[in-house]
């Protein structure tokens, strides 16, 4: 589990983003957190906010409304009721 | 027998119909590629709200288990909801969910349940509403929104998710047709209330997932968790039936449209046949009179 985490971000419509990344940032209910390879199992209920990916040395945010995220041995993912591209400005 | 003109008009109005039922293919077929994507799209967000239901459901002992998912432990009240489109011209498609249903209602109703019926389109509506209509507690209609999304499966999801919680049901079923190819759709029953937990993880025996003696940390706390994952599981599942339910509608018009094109084609060989029969027929009348009158001169 050197290095990447296995991270998938799904709407009910779409897979909004499946891959392999080095860390991920997200909004819990009970505080932000961020999530690196071999984390500890790990679910909590996500706010309204943005969900920050890192690969490598670049890094994209989703606008989440509403979800869950749940951390296991086989990654990270997070079921999101919205979840869209935020394009930085 | 039909005079010549009769005959050519009717070949004209056969033709005009095939012109439509060709038209209709041709656009069922471009939404069908359309319902389709997104029916598949659809697929890896309920398939990991189920794997994590199962997760969690693992980890929720029996008797403080939310009741979405445990039920009310009885099986007296049964609500149905019966998912059809709200258009005709597709062949069997809305008849054979709704034959399915029919079955399960009448048998539920020789073993003295109580039935109560939740109809979602104008197909399912118009035809059970003849047969149950002091059972049908209300109607859905699709055409309400302009395409199939969150917004058509929400407030079906709150109705069935009241009915329940006001005690007025006790098992919700759930009937749809299912989209296996574009010839093949399976009218299927699938049980809402008691959620089944039965991910197609737990199937392959690995579920819960392998953890390596690790636990699991919530937050908030598990029960909490559940309680507001279930309703948005039966949303979902409700969404994922409507996905279903669209592509295969549109396969389903598609073929039916196809026959009829192909049937439209063969009358009207028959026709023109016939037609052109008639038409040499009276020619050679006419001939025979010209003829026989220059020869009486």
């Amino acid at each position: 589990m050197a290095g990447k985490l296995n991270f998938s971000l799904v709407s009910p419509e779409r897979e909004v983003f499946s891959g392999l990344v080095d860390q991920v940032d997200a909004p819990g209910v009970e505080g932000d957190f961020g999530v690196l390879p071999a984390h500890a199992p790990f679910m909590t209920a996500l706010r309204e906010g943005l969900v920050t990916v890192y690969v490598g040395g670049t890094r994209t945010q989703y606008d989440v409304k509403g979800g869950f995220a749940d951390v296991n041995g086989e990654g990270l993912t997070i079921l999101a009721e919205q979840a869209t591209e935020v394009v930085a400005a | 027998m039909a005079s010549l003109k009769e005959m050519r008009n009717r070949i004209g109005s056969v033709k005009a119909t095939q012109k439509i039922t060709k038209a209709m293919q041709m656009v069922a077929a471009a939404k069908l590629k359309r319902a389709q994507d997104q029916a598949e799209s659809a697929r890896p967000y309920a398939k990991k709200m189920a794997s994590v239901i199962a997760n969690l459901a693992a980890g929720v002992s029996g008797a403080d288990a939310p009741r979405l998912l445990a039920g009310t432990g009885q099986d007296q009240r049964h609500l149905i909801v019966v998912a059809t489109a709200d258009k005709g011209l597709a062949g069997g498609f809305s008849t054979n969910v709704i034959r399915a249903a029919r079955e399960r209602i009448n048998s539920l109703i020789a073993n003295g349940k109580d039935v109560r019926i939740i109809a979602v389109g104008r197909k399912s509506r118009d035809q059970l509403s003849r047969l149950y209509g002091d059972k049908l507690v209300r109607t859905f209609e699709l055409s309400e929104h302009k395409t199939v999304g969150l917004p058509s499966a929400q407030p079906i999801a709150e109705m069935i998710a009241t009915a329940f919680e006001d005690g007025q049901a006790d098992v919700v079923t759930l009937f749809y047709s299912q989209f296996r190819s574009v010839i093949s759709q399976v009218p299927t029953a699938k049980q809402l209330i008691p959620a089944v937990v039965e991910g197609p993880e737990t199937q392959n025996g690995a579920a819960p997932i392998d953890l390596n003696g690790a636990v699991y940390e919530y937050e908030p706390s598990e029960e909490e968790i559940l309680e507001t994952l279930l309703p948005r599981n039966l949303t979902t599942q409700i969404l994922a039936a409507l996905y279903e339910n669209q592509a295969g509608f549109f396969g389903s018009q598609m073929a039916a449209m196809d026959n009829a094109t192909r049937n439209a084609g063969d009358l009207i060989n028959a026709l023109t046949l016939q037609y052109n029969r008639k038409r040499q027929a009276q020619i050679t009348t006419e001939l025979i009179e010209i003829i026989a009158g220059a020869e009486a001169l």
